[in-house]
């Protein structure tokens, strides 16, 4: 057998391989994502006539922009979400930049697995606690009466800010991750050279730091921003029943009123707003979609 | 000529160990300066604390009369290149270059003029476009070093840049760096363990071992002259001989071999005899004087191109000698297992406190 024989068997070999592990992943996305997707796509597009005959017919997403109510949630969910993302990292890039670069690095990973812990209780649960920490008869309104601060309960809870702070709260962990692992890669050097080159702090976190970290912050700016918009527990929860977010009212559609097809076409809005925010963003911030989750 | 550094007293303490135990010294401008030393010696930590990344515990920097004490390194009048270089990865290379500059709050069309004109003094004339991660080891060398030079610095601090390279590009940068530090005139100062580097490079050399230096002086003395025998040791190659020393200047090594020797310190009793491979004369004329002669036994012959060397046994001992063969290829015929005739100079046989 010649050489070249011996290449083209190997090739022939890890093809077969490429192909036993790509059928997996096709049966994923085929089955539970692509027919699904396809199915609520065809049923956003049918409508009921006044015959009450199934017809073709975009009344569905005409509805959407026909009804205050709808697109004004839409537009406040799109903000809220992303303030929420932005919130998220505001806080969470100063425990990322101290887990990283400030503490020793003996207690660096100990410091992260105390940032996981929390993660491994379900979402629901920690909202609850939330709840309980928050509510008119919660804990916080016990110690606040016992000292003497108000006589009656204070509702914490049911307004917009308990809400984003809870969806900031629930986001943390999804933005911290990637912003660790992308400085942990960067070299303490870099920061000493932009010193040494007469750079201020300031200076120093704006043009070294932050661009170095770009596609940590853009990785996970995208994921927090998808988790918030297609939240529907913790705003639900935390924001009661006026937290008014897009989610609750795909809810209602599909439960409560029973109109599937209404509901399909808000979820397929709801993607479409996600998609386009995102590809703005990256637009806006000059970033690749390929880079920031590699 | 005036000194563009002194450093007095300058020590640091660490929690558990001093690195750097009181040093003195000054370096004249424009020259090139270097601190040999191994790992662990607390070179880095001494070039740390002139780039000011570091507070020393007590003493003086002063940088053209100025003391440094207190200024954070943005403000200091010195420039560091980095080890791993630290070329900031998400710029291209005029942007790199141009970042100390910025700084500087100069205007555009200087900041685009002095990174064009560094760009060519470097030799990287149409690279300003092109990503940190297209160019080669030496490219980005220079490129590091034009960052820091453009910022026309007092003191350029270099801290084993060429460390990472591989051998012959090591070689190449060694004589382009001497270049470069001749072209721009700037006082470079210059870590390194590699004593190649150090001597090839240097105007002036400072041995440094366990927070202390050992030694300043030019290359050539360095390794003609070693003052203690840690230089000997560690600057160029040497044969150890562990011996008892008596009267005028004899040394005893064991299995009573006797050599004349020349004392660098004042000795008492056992001592170490340092004999560099090339001083050794093979089969040395009759009439030669002031000469200390024995036999060799050839053990092996280890061959290294140029370097190449024989490796001996003193007859009458057990004591092995490395000894550099002539480049005239006069004893090429020499083969393992021969006995030859040998001979070391008085002077040549540098005598040091075991």
């Amino acid at each position: 057998m010649t050489a070249k024989h011996i290449g083209h068997n190997m090739k022939n070999a890890t093809s077969l391989g490429f192909y036993i592990f790509l059928v997996p992943i096709i049966l994923w996305l085929a089955l539970l994502i692509v027919i699904p997707q396809i199915e609520l796509l065809i049923m956003s597009l049918r409508f009921e006539n006044d015959d009450e005959i199934m017809v073709w017919s975009f009344e569905n997403y005409k509805e959407f922009f026909n009804n205050d109510i709808y697109w004004l949630t839409f537009l406040r969910t799109a903000m809220y979400a992303i303030f929420v993302t932005f919130l998220t990292f505001i806080i969470t890039f100063p425990i990322a930049f101290y887990i990283t670069k400030i503490v020793n690095k003996r207690y660096s990973a100990f410091l992260i697995i105390l940032l996981l812990l929390p993660f491994w209780v379900s979402e629901l649960v920690r909202v609850y606690g939330w709840t309980i920490l928050l509510r008119e008869s919660g804990v916080i309104n016990y110690f606040l009466q016992s000292m003497g601060f108000t006589s009656s309960g204070i509702e914490f809870l049911y307004n917009d800010a308990a809400m984003i702070m809870g969806l900031v709260y629930t986001s943390m962990l999804f933005m911290a991750v990637p912003l660790i692992s992308s400085l942990e890669g960067m070299d303490d050097s870099y920061i000493e050279a932009a010193h040494d080159l007469g750079a201020s702090k300031l200076t120093i976190f704006f043009k070294i730091v932050i661009p170095y970290s770009a596609s940590g912050i853009v990785s996970g700016s995208i994921v927090v921003f998808m988790l918030t918009l297609g939240n529907y527990l913790t705003p639900n929860l935390m924001g009661g029943k006026n937290s008014l977010w897009f989610t609750e009212q795909i809810y209602n559609e599909f439960i409560a009123s029973l109109n599937w097809n209404q509901g399909a076409a808000f979820g397929f809005l709801l993607l479409a707003l996600s998609s386009f925010i995102i590809w703005l963003g990256l637009k806006l911030t000059k970033q690749n979609l390929s880079k920031a989750l590699s | 000529m005036k000194n563009v550094l002194e450093i007095k007293d300058l020590q640091k303490q660490f929690a558990d160990h001093n690195a750097v135990n009181g040093i003195d010294f000054v370096v004249e401008e424009g020259k090139f300066f270097s601190i040999l030393g191994p790992s662990g010696c607390g070179k880095t930590t001494l070039l740390r604390m002139i780039a000011g990344f570091l507070e020393p515990s007590s003493g003086s920097i002063l940088i053209r009369d100025e003391e440094m004490i207190g200024i954070a390194p943005n403000n200091r009048p010195v420039n560091l290149v980095f080890q791993n270089l630290a070329l900031f990865p998400m710029m291209n290379v005029e942007e790199n270059i141009a970042f100390g500059l910025k700084r500087k709050k100069l205007s555009k069309e200087v900041i685009e003029e002095k990174v064009a004109a560094i760009l060519e003094k470097v030799h990287l004339k149409g690279y300003g476009k092109k990503e940190v991660s297209q160019l080669s080891g030496g490219q980005r060398q220079r490129v590091a070093i034009a960052r820091s030079l453009v910022l026309e610095p007092s003191i350029l601090l270099l801290d084993e840049p060429l460390g990472a390279l591989d051998l012959k590009l090591r070689e190449t940068m060694k004589i382009e760096l001497k270049k470069l530090q001749k072209e721009f005139g700037t006082t470079f100062i210059y870590i390194t363990h590699d004593q190649s580097e150090a001597l090839v490079m240097s105007d002036k050399v400072a041995v440094m071992n366990n927070g202390v230096f050992e030694q300043i002086d030019t290359p050539k003395n360095l390794y003609s002259n070693p003052k203690t025998s840690f230089v000997a040791g560690f600057v160029g190659e040497s044969n150890i001989f562990q011996g008892k020393f008596t009267q005028n200047d004899t040394v005893v090594l064991e299995n009573s071999l006797q050599l004349k020797v020349i004392c660098i310190e004042e000795i008492k009793d056992t001592c170490k005899v340092y004999i560099r491979p090339e001083a050794i004369i093979l089969m040395p004329e009759k009439e030669l004087t002031d000469l200390n002669r024995f036999t060799l036994d050839i053990k092996s012959i280890l061959f290294d191109g140029s370097n190449t060397k024989l490796l001996a046994i003193i007859q009458g001992t057990k004591e092995e000698i490395q000894v550099s063969l002539p480049q005239n290829r006069q004893f090429s015929h020499i083969k393992v297992g021969d006995t030859i005739e040998a001979a070391v100079h008085f002077n040549d046989c540098k005598t040091y406190r075991a």
